[in-house]
């Protein structure tokens, strides 16, 4: 995100809001400037998007069992049915040994789901739909389960990378292929989750843009503009489901990534 | 637990109905125990059909892409900065691009279950015969 800043603020004077422009929402801009030591460290929107997000989350979760009913009120029962669902996911995936993840899985879930939710509000800045934010939150993942993974096992740890039964003269290129595919999952899991959010919104904007520039031009295009508006209706219902699948699928890649630290050799 | 506390009250003719109403307790605790327990395989169940027949075309395009594209970039990277230091070039990035396109379907066949995981063995013979 700090990175992206520079190439993204050169693209300014390209995108201007008052065109239709559908890059125009991924901006992002310094709302306080701080430098420390020659880097930037300016607080953005992006920033405050997560600061919101990470707020809204712990708040929402806190305030609906604070009261702790045995009958859970509807609010409540919205965070237990949070909780069972990564718990279940989670049990499921790597067995109750991986429950000592449980936040760590629980946390990138609920952050991932508010910020895609959050994102799909009108004027909102979308945190997800950065590469660097979403490499981070892989980054995090991987360097657990590598980490973890040598505390746990130590030098055997490193097994998961040779497959059982392959020929002794194949075995330095079937190993160095498994690394590369092992090197790539945090690539492929920020991938993912950053190609859709992206995608999706600019998809949204596109045909949001359709409704505008076709309803500026009266009479036929007024009518015309009435199947964009449709299309931009059923895109937002289908980036609601996309946002809550693209969270699930990041909590399950999570649990099985975190479930080859626990049991690196089955 | 509630029986041990039945039986260390030590009075006789307390414990004999306090016991019987504790394996009455104990019974239901045991059925309701059951109930949930189905109860909550058939909701996974449920959730995995969900799962899988929610999966849109769009979304197993992309996730299928995305572990190809992935490993190529990984291959390529690792490639160019080896090069960078050993001085290499161009045998590093030509190698590991190679190794990032094999690396890559070895990640689509493990996305579409047709490779064994990670450390596991076996798995994908039988499908290969096919």
């Amino acid at each position: 995100m700090r990175d992206a800043a520079p190439a993204i603020t050169g693209l300014r004077d390209v995108a201007d809001p008052n065109k239709v422009d559908p890059i125009h929402q991924f901006h992002i801009n310094k709302l306080i400037d701080l430098q420390i030591g020659g880097l930037d460290f300016s607080f953005t929107n992006s920033a405050l998007f997560m600061v919101i997000v990470v707020v809204l989350t712990g708040a929402f979760l806190v305030l609906t069992t604070s009261s702790r009913g045995l009958v859970p009120s509807r609010m409540q029962s919205v965070s237990e049915m949070a909780y069972e669902f990564v718990a279940n996911m989670l049990r499921d995936a790597a067995g109750t040994h991986g429950m000592k993840f449980f936040p760590l899985v629980f946390s990138i879930f609920m952050f991932v789901l508010v910020a895609n939710l959050i994102g799909l509000f009108p004027y909102f800045f979308t945190v997800t739909s950065h590469i660097i934010v979403t490499f981070a939150l892989a980054m995090l993942v991987i360097l657990t389960v590598v980490i973890y993974g040598f505390m746990k096992h130590g030098l055997k740890f490193l097994k998961l990378f040779v497959p059982s039964g392959v020929p002794g003269l194949l075995m330095p290129l079937v190993v160095a292929i498994e690394i590369v595919s092992f090197l790539s999952r945090p690539v492929s899991l920020s991938v993912r989750l950053f190609a859709n959010m992206l995608a999706g919104h600019i998809t949204l904007k596109v045909f949001a843009g359709f409704v505008v520039s076709l309803g500026a031009m009266g009479g036929i295009g007024f009518a015309g503009a009435i199947l964009p508006l449709f299309m931009a209706v059923a895109l937002t219902g289908l980036e609601l489901l996309v946002a809550f699948l693209q969270a699930y699928v990041f909590a399950v890649l999570t649990c099985m990534y975190l479930n080859d630290a626990l049991h690196p050799s089955h | 637990m509630a029986a041990d506390h039945g039986d260390s009250e030590g009075q006789p003719g307390k414990t004999g109905g306090q016991s019987a109403r504790d394996n009455g307790l104990e019974n239901r605790l045991r059925q309701l125990d059951e109930k949930l327990a189905s109860r909550r395989t058939a909701e996974q169940e449920k959730e995995a059909a969900w799962a899988r027949n929610n999966k849109s075309g769009w979304a197993n395009a992309v996730r299928l892409s995305s572990e190809f594209v992935a490993a190529v970039i990984v291959g390529v990277a690792i490639g160019w900065v080896l090069d960078k230091w050993a001085g290499t070039s161009p045998w590093g990035l030509i190698v590991f691009l190679l190794l990032g396109f094999a690396a890559g379907v070895v990640n689509v066949m493990r996305a579409t279950g047709q490779m064994a995981e990670f450390g596991q063995q076996g798995g994908g013979t039988g499908d290969r015969e096919k």
